[in-house]
């Protein structure tokens, strides 16, 4: 390490020498380091997951448009759209098939407990709408009163969802109907429910009497090929009647949906807030670390400076400590947050999981983080006579 | 030629604190010292040499008065011309002031890279010499920690030197030296001036060392009251 910094900075490793010098000291200082990084990694993870939480259920289906109600903000909220306004909307050049999406909370009481399932009725005889993924299992649709369910339900067995196939279903009551599930797929929880199912609008409608077929929660649209979404979105906004509702790209509505948990929900502000409390303390650490060192060595580098060393050089001590820090602090600091995670998604089945943005992102900002707390802990060297600081 | 005087003060005063408790501490000094000789500087403590030893090293700003160093005016000096002239100077402090972390060929191999890159052969060859040269041949390798008060004194001293300086500043360099070694020092200080020029400007109690003097300065409450050659 010595040599690869000597070669890197082209002088002494001061840095290093100054930081190994007090083996103990070293430790903690590296301790403190990782346990930052340990408190963002958790921070984002669940901010990620949140994200990842929320944009699952748009890949479960395929569509260019989607009309929404005003109150819509996102897939499982807001009131119903008038299946009228899809017909109106078809006669746009461009849109070449619709649908409508019905969804609800289906509540399954269990021997221990009630699982929440977020629940889509689709129409069966369209598999165009749905994720080649989805369109495997979700041909069983079409017997009455089936489902296909969420194999990551949280709270569900996994060898009992292991067990639900088209030869061996599961059969279950919800609302006084009895519902049978054929098949599975890979969803997982998130914080709206404790899974997801999937059921035909005629089952979804058996299930939910005092909805009206005519009056889907959502209506997806898919456009000739070349059409632009948002190109024809604005024009769809102009020849539908209902001029208050929300006519978006599918994948602006998903943008738009994200968006809204992050800023308009209680649990996506807290998970913000929970980001920038990890920062600010891990920042705070990470100053304390350097600022105590800089400290601690101010009467060396006045020495260095009354020899005619310049600020330049004092920066490049600091910034070498920052990256001796930033690396050796951020491998266990990894490590660990990489064990919570999967430990917190394990207890949680949320989408809980390390990315290669954070770990580029959380160890970058450790580096800066060391280098300005460093630069600032020099600010004193700078103003100050040499003769003053010995 | 400026640089024949390369320490030039007139009328230098200064003051330390704020306020109530600002207190003068040298009045109008003067002082010119030739190339290549050794001027000591005596006086009770609190007379103003240190004061007067940093002032002249560029290690405090000019408040009133001048000091032109190599040729260089030091009041309103910015910080590039002081980091230029500091280069040019080596400076002895009274504490050794080592760097904890670094072996004693290290500590004086930063005299040298503070000039920039050079071959890392040639500058740890004239570290090595330089230290062997004060004795110190078989504790290169040693941590300041693992040296004695004397031992460090003279790393201090190698690293002052190593880089060829053209005025040396020594703020009692021989006070944690034995007899011999304090010899050592001031006789290489000495030859030093001899052979490159080298001009050598100390503050000392050590009376070992007048003998050697080219020029004994004396301070009292912040005046130069004495002026002789020995």
């Amino acid at each position: 390490m010595s040599q690869l910094l000597q070669a890197l900075f082209g002088r002494l490793p001061i840095g290093w020498l100054q930081l190994t010098h007090n083996r103990t000291r070293f430790a903690a200082a590296l301790a403190g380091v990782a346990f930052a990084n340990v408190l963002v990694f958790v921070q984002l993870g669940i901010m990620n997951s949140m994200a990842t939480a929320t944009l699952k259920p748009y890949s479960f289906f395929q569509a260019d448009i989607m009309i929404s109600a005003p109150d819509a903000n996102s897939m499982t909220e807001g009131s119903n759209v008038a299946r009228q306004w899809m017909y109106q909307a078809m006669a746009d050049r461009d849109v070449v098939a619709g649908t409508g999406l019905f969804v609800a909370s289906v509540s399954w009481q269990r021997a221990d407990k009630a699982l929440g399932l977020t629940t889509y009725g689709v129409d069966p005889t369209q598999p165009v709408f749905l994720s080649p993924e989805m369109a495997k299992p979700a041909s069983t649709l079409q017997l009455p009163n089936s489902g296909i369910l969420d194999r990551f339900t949280r709270g569900l067995p996994r060898d009992e969802t292991a067990a639900i196939r088209p030869q061996s279903p599961l059969s279950f009551e919800a609302n006084g109907i009895t519902l049978t599930l054929y098949d599975t797929f890979a969803g997982g929880g998130g914080f709206g429910g404790d899974g997801f199912m999937m059921v035909s609008d005629q089952t979804f409608l058996l299930q939910f009497p005092a909805r009206s077929s005519g009056a889907p929660d959502h209506i997806l649209l898919q456009l000739a090929p070349g059409a632009d979404p948002d190109v024809v979105a604005a024009r769809l906004r102009d020849v539908v009647s209902d001029k208050s509702l929300r006519i978006r790209s599918y994948a602006k509505a998903a943008d738009e949906d994200l968006r809204y948990q992050q800023t308009k929900r209680p649990t996506g502000i807290i998970f913000g807030f929970g980001v920038i409390i990890g920062v600010l303390v891990g920042i705070v650490i990470v100053y304390q670390v350097l600022s105590t060192d800089v400290a601690d060595h101010l009467s060396e580098y006045a020495t260095f400076k009354a020899m005619g060393y310049g600020q330049g050089f004092f920066l490049s001590i600091v910034f070498e400590e920052a990256l001796v820090l930033g690396v050796l602090g951020f491998l266990p600091g990894f490590a660990v947050a990489n064990l919570l995670l999967l430990a917190m998604a394990s207890a949680t089945t949320l989408p809980l999981a390390m990315t290669a943005g954070m770990a580029v992102t959380v160890f970058i900002g450790t580096v800066v983080a060391c280098s300005l707390s460093g630069a600032i802990a020099t600010r004193r060297l700078v103003a100050a006579d040499p003769a003053d600081l010995f | 030629m400026a640089e024949d005087i390369p320490v030039d003060v007139s009328g230098l005063n200064h003051w330390f604190g704020r306020g109530e408790a600002r207190k003068q501490a040298l009045f109008n000094v003067n002082l010119k010292v030739a190339q290549g000789s050794l001027t000591v500087l005596v006086g009770p403590s609190g007379s103003g040499k240190t004061t007067l030893l940093t002032l002249a090293g560029c290690l405090r700003d000019v408040q009133e008065g001048s000091i032109r160093l190599l040729g260089q005016e030091l009041k309103g000096a910015q910080s590039d011309l002081q980091k230029t002239l500091r280069r040019r100077l080596g400076f002895i402090f009274q504490a050794h002031n080592l760097h904890g972390s670094l072996t004693a060929l290290q500590n004086v191999l930063m005299g040298l890279q503070v000039h920039g890159r050079a071959d890392p052969e040639l500058q740890a060859k004239a570290a090595r010499h330089t230290l062997t040269l004060l004795g110190l041949g078989d504790r290169i390798h040693y941590l300041p920690d693992n040296l004695s008060g004397g031992q460090k004194q003279r790393v201090a001293v190698a690293r002052a030197l190593v880089g060829n300086p053209d005025v040396v500043f020594a703020d009692e360099p021989t006070a944690a030296l034995d007899r011999e070694s304090g010899a050592t020092v001031v006789q290489m200080l000495k030859r030093l001036g001899q052979v490159r020029g080298t001009t050598t400007v100390m503050v000392t109690h050590d009376n070992r060392i007048l003998e050697l003097a080219d020029r004994i300065v004396t301070l009292e409450d912040g005046r130069i009251v004495n002026d002789t050659a020995p």
